[in-house]
């Protein structure tokens, strides 16, 4: 019940878009149609839902204070938590890698669709943001919320980015002042929508 | 090494550091080429810190700061960086400048760290730090490609300022901390609306909007 919870919660009141902005560059430019948009968003559910949990256990079995100790007496106070930052974004890269070469070696027809967008997704601000926002969070997470957090975020992430593809496909039939055009009537319909989610506030099971 | 200096030393010969060229690479982001309104790129902050005029100055200070020494190291990297790895060896250098950084936000101004929060992390996946890194660091010399780095984060920071007085004018009712509307003895009732992401947003939309009208610079859709 609690992970249930926890995963409406990150999809639609923490949602990456809408509360915290991130991941709004790819978000900003590859929502012109909703198939490619669909096709991000499976991308990055699946990198958050992989980098989430495999940072979360970096963090607890390498980077916090102490937690080396398993190598033995000496290492009991050893505090790595300032490689926190480079640890992580090298896990993203290279899990972006290998999804890439994977999907490239084995689904061909999946590497057409998504294949350009892999690549991107490594400096997503998303899916660090993801990772970060995964350790600050108080108490801390266990691996199941932490998997839960990360999947959900990236749900959260995929449907804000299919919703705004479609309003965006009706936009080219509206007749929008010139300079207001592309990114500017963007910008404002991604503040109308995020008001409309605030509506979700409060809400949990 | 020798082929870094040998550039180095040509460059000072052929142009005076401050030419009309690398005067340009300097002025341009601030308008015509701004990293955000017109490129597009480093987005997720310039919303998400512009809350207060405070923490907006000190993140364009850090992403200057990130932009332009890796826009440097990278330029004098840029011929020996295989182009398969590149993307990972970028990111190993900024990451490294934000980590510098984050410690010295930890250190001096500690308030306002906690307040950037995972944002200051979040410079390494910014948008306009890679963006220069490939557009413009990976083909040209180094000291250009550092001025560069530093108009670009001017160019994020003029816009992180505009939005954040408009957001903490009137969503608090304050400059920089400090009640402006009080010291004037107006009663002002602080508008949430633009405290919360949305207002964030139709401000972008509409500086972008009286950008283009003055400008001229056309969207098709």
């Amino acid at each position: 019940m609690d992970l249930i919870n926890l995963g409406i919660r990150s999809i639609f009141i923490d949602n990456m878009i809408f509360a915290y902005f991130l991941g709004m560059c790819s978000f900003l430019a590859i929502s012109k149609k909703v198939k490619t948009a669909f096709g991000l968003g499976m991308a990055v559910v699946f990198v958050l839902g992989v980098t989430v949990p495999l940072n979360w256990l970096i963090q607890e079995h390498v980077l916090n204070p102490g937690a080396l100790a398993w190598l033995g007496a000496d290492f009991q106070t050893v505090d790595l938590g300032f490689l926190q930052f480079i640890v992580f974004i090298s896990v993203i890269a290279a899990v972006v890698q290998l999804t890439e070469m994977v999907v490239e070696k084995f689904s061909p027809a999946l590497y057409g669709t998504l294949g350009i967008f892999l690549p991107l997704i490594a400096v997503n601000c998303s899916v660090l943001g993801g990772a970060l926002f995964m350790v600050g969070k108080n108490p801390p997470f266990t691996f199941a919320q932490a998997t839960v957090y990360g999947l959900a975020s990236g749900l959260g992430w995929m449907l804000a980015i299919v919703a705004l593809a479609g309003v965006r496909e009706k936009m080219k039939y509206s007749n929008v002042p010139a300079p207001l055009r592309g990114l500017g009537i963007t910008f404002i319909l991604v503040g109308l929508m995020s008001l409309g989610f605030l509506s979700f506030l409060g809400f949990s099971l | 090494m020798s082929e870094v200096a040998e550039l180095v030393k040509e460059e000072k010969k052929s142009e005076p550091l401050f030419s009309k060229k690398n005067r340009k690479l300097l002025s341009n982001p601030l308008d015509a080429d701004n990293p955000i309104t017109v490129q597009v790129l480093g987005v997720c902050s310039a919303l998400a810190v512009t809350t207060q005029m405070k923490p907006a100055f000190v993140m364009a200070l850090a992403l200057t700061v990130v932009t332009a020494s890796s826009n440097l190291i990278i330029s004098f990297m840029r011929n020996s960086i295989p182009s398969r790895i590149r993307i990972i060896v970028q990111l190993a250098v900024v990451s490294l400048w934000v980590i510098i950084v984050d410690q010295l936000l930890k250190a001096y101004v500690y308030d306002i760290w906690k307040q950037l929060s995972v944002f200051v992390g979040l410079i390494i996946t910014n948008c306009i730090v890679m963006g220069r890194l490939e557009a413009y660091a990976m083909g040209n010399k180094p000291w250009p490609s550092f001025l560069d780095g530093i108009g670009n984060g001017l160019g994020y920071g003029l816009i992180l300022l505009i939005v954040a007085f408009f957001r903490e004018l009137f969503g608090g009712g304050s400059i920089f901390g400090f009640k402006v509307f009080e010291a004037l003895g107006i009663q002002y009732q602080g508008n949430g609306l633009l405290l919360l992401p949305a207002g964030a947003c139709v401000i972008v939309g509409l500086v972008i909007w009286i950008q283009r009208s003055i400008n001229g610079y056309r969207e098709a859709h």
